[in-house]
């Protein structure tokens, strides 16, 4: 485990040990099918997504999850090798025929199972989930994981304690899945303001906010010709808020806006982190 | 009273200028609904809950407060003017002037003040607008898409309403140097009295006269220039907002031919022998759109709805970054489109002879529709609830589906999906190794 926390960019380094060592499990992370084998059911399913299962960046958002989620108490279960993806590009891009075949096998085992609630750390995956698999037959309580933390530290079950991010600047830059689709806006603040820090508004946000660039399956693509990129504008307008830290909510974005802070070649003074992370090595 | 020559001619003028408006509304209204059915009429109290708010309480327009202030100044006087609007037409029938004068009285003389002050501040904001268009040069006006006919046509609208305007305040100009002006005297008009002062007392009344027609002719012309112009918004942005979404944005539409396919597809116990030989109708239906019919009629009422404004489009990530995507241009090239279909229509005795030509490619190109993000900002954008992304994703469910034609890239991705259930080439099996790392 060591190992794979010594890639740890050294700016991560600079704000705490707390943010590496906040990565280790203090129990086993369990799949449905053994939590059935258990006899028992977890009360939430956490849906890691594409990203958070794969990617090497998004799958340290996906530890601070479950790290959060263990230490607030909440039994939960993901589905491993059961878990597909939500079919959620191949719609954007246009193809229903596979994001209906991917959501209905998805619904399958996720009935399955019986499951009630899922909590994701990816946008795409919660506006697909909560949105879309209704109508295939597919009903659920689905929560994006800045509102189940908002939730949690409301509660009490979550109490912030190291102070690490205390007083820094963070903006924060809203996901558009999770913003202007969905309306949340107000929880991934309240989760961000809990840390004590100085959040800064970007020029646009909220409603206004710009995208990362990623979505509509544009993270598969190459961009079509233009004068500038879109994270590139958008990480601009974060940089231009003097914050040391933008803070993320989907894995998409992070990296679309990681890349963004390379290419401006701020990556020793910027940091990108989602807001799971923030967390996770404040408490 | 008096009925003479002059009524008649009145009552020509009225009535032809409704006859053919009606008959070009009518035109429309065949052209919206030229597009597949659209089920949007669940929560009608909502629905007008929302047309309330948005079209007549203008609520989106002051999200740009100096546009928004100034377009409510031209709304108010759009609507209450009208109210004045309807003395003149009693007026040209019946051969009366200021027919509401005598019986109201105080209130009559309170209320043309008031017509009188909002009279001047549409000049006022008609002029901010053609500033803004003209010599400020704002961006979202000088887009390719806008330039020629709408360019052009949204000065004439603005130039219209301030001859309207010049008109309405000279009929009481004029009446104020009168020696018995038939109603008055009121702020404006006596303010503006001078400019008559030098005319005998029979040029008053002709320069009267000619203020007075010059008034409900140009109402008359403006409302048989409407069908043909982006000023049409003013009537449909009402159904528009009725009709608009109401699940959140992110949530795209299931489509229900697809559904039914996979669900068989996914059927253990389904006989792909005695499935129905599907519905000779439906099956003809195409998946996604190609051209204007095969988009929801909400789709085509959106864009016969569009002002041109360019709000979408000054949001769109992709636009700001130099991207040939633009919104606006999307919801034009759809109206266009279903223009030219219904003149073909109107050509071949209603019946469509296929032109050769089609929304996608002729109108909006691939590289448009591939350039989108699908964030929304555009939807969120737009004052009167267009909704310009669910005709980007019929477009691009029809180059997917039923051409096979999705970027390199995106098939790769498609692929992946498919065999993986991931969009990057990862083995499923080790979907869960970070549990171990």
């Amino acid at each position: 485990m060591m190992e794979n926390l010594q890639d740890f960019p050294a700016v991560l380094v600079k704000y705490t040990d707390g943010l590496i060592n906040s990565l280790i499990m203090t129990e086993k992370v369990k799949t449905m099918a053994e939590w059935a084998a258990e006899g028992n059911t977890p009360e939430i399913l956490f849906w890691v997504g594409c990203a958070g299962s794969f990617d090497d960046r998004a799958k340290r958002i996906t530890k601070s999850l479950a790290s959060i989620l263990q230490k607030a108490g909440i039994t939960f279960g993901i589905l491993g090798t059961e878990e597909s993806c939500t079919g959620d590009p191949a719609k954007r891009a246009g193809n229903e025929f596979l994001f209906q075949m991917m959501a209905m096998q998805n619904i399958q085992i996720l009935n399955g199972y019986g499951i009630k609630k899922i909590v994701t750390a990816c946008p795409h995956c919660f506006n697909t989930l909560k949105n879309e698999y209704p109508e295939l037959g597919g009903d659920y309580q689905v929560v994006h994981h800045s509102q189940l933390i908002d939730e949690l530290l409301k509660s009490n079950q979550l109490r912030i304690e190291g102070g690490s991010f205390k007083g820094k600047k963070i903006t924060y830059h809203d996901p558009c899945y999770l913003g202007r689709a969905n309306g949340v806006y107000e929880a991934p603040r309240a989760v961000i303001e809990a840390l004590d820090v100085d959040l800064v508004e970007m020029k646009r946000s909220k409603a206004k906010g710009l995208c990362c660039g990623a979505g509509g399956a544009q993270m598969f693509k190459e961009p079509e010709k233009g004068h500038k990129d879109i994270n590139i504008e958008r990480t601009e307008e974060a940089l231009a808020t003097g914050s040391e830290i933008i803070a993320a909510a989907c894995p998409f974005c992070n990296v679309m806006m990681t890349d963004g802070v390379k290419n401006k070649e701020k990556e020793q003074e910027v940091k990108v982190l989602d807001i799971a992370e923030l967390i996770n090595a404040s408490l | 009273m008096s009925f003479g020559l002059s009524n008649v001619i009145f009552l020509l003028a009225l009535f032809t200028a409704i006859y053919f408006f009606a008959k070009n509304v009518k035109k429309i209204r065949r052209n919206i609904l030229l597009a597949r059915d659209s089920l949007r009429t669940d929560q009608p109290a909502t629905r007008w809950k929302i047309m309330t708010r948005v079209a007549l309480g203008q609520s989106k327009m002051v999200v740009n407060p100096v546009a928004g202030l100034f377009h409510i100044v031209i709304y108010a006087g759009f609507l209450l003017i009208n109210i004045e609007v309807l003395e003149i037409v009693l007026d040209g029938i019946l051969g009366t002037h200021r027919l509401f004068a005598q019986p109201l009285g105080a209130l009559y003389t309170a209320a043309i003040n008031f017509f009188e002050i909002l009279a001047v501040a549409v000049i006022v904001a008609c002029v901010v607008f053609l500033w803004r268009r003209n010599v400020m040069k704002i961006d979202r006006f000088r887009k390719p898409e806008l330039q020629g006919w709408p360019f052009r046509d949204a000065n004439y609208i603005l130039i219209i309403e301030i001859v309207l305007m010049i008109a309405l305040l000279s009929i009481g100009a004029a009446e104020a140097n009168m020696e018995n002006p038939p109603a008055g005297p009121f702020i404006i008009s006596s303010l503006l009295a001078p400019v008559f002062s030098g005319l005998s007392q029979d040029g008053l009344h002709i320069a009267e006269r000619i203020a007075w027609w010059a008034h409900i002719l140009g109402i008359l012309a403006f409302l048989n220039y409407l069908p043909f112009s982006k000023h049409f918004h003013i009537i449909l942005s009402f159904p528009n907002t009725w009709y608009a979404k109401l699940t959140p944005y992110g949530k795209f539409p299931i489509h229900q031919r697809v559904k039914k396919e996979v669900e068989l597809m996914l059927d253990p116990h389904a006989d792909p022998y005695t499935a129905p030989s599907d519905q000779s109708q439906e099956s003809s239906e195409k998946f996604g759109a190609k051209d204007v019919m095969d988009l929801t009629w909400v789709n085509v009422l959106n864009a016969y709805a569009c002002t041109e404004c360019g709000r979408c489009t000054a949001e769109c990530p992709a636009n700001q970054t130099g991207k040939k995507l633009s919104p606006r241009k999307i919801m034009m090239d759809v109206r266009d489109r279903a223009e030219e279909i219904g003149r073909i229509i109107d050509a071949n005795g209603g019946k469509f002879v296929d032109d050769g030509k089609s929304l996608l490619d002729h109108y909006i190109t691939r590289e448009e529709i591939w350039a989108c993000t699908s964030c929304n900002a555009c939807v969120e954008a737009c004052p009167v609830l267009i909704d310009p992304l669910d005709i980007i994703m019929q477009l691009r469910q029809y180059v997917v589906m039923e051409e096979a034609k999705a970027p390199q890239s995106l098939n790769l991705m498609m692929t992946n999906v498919e065999n993986n259930g991931a969009p990057w080439q990862f083995a499923q099996a080790d979907r869960a190794n970070w549990v171990y790392q």
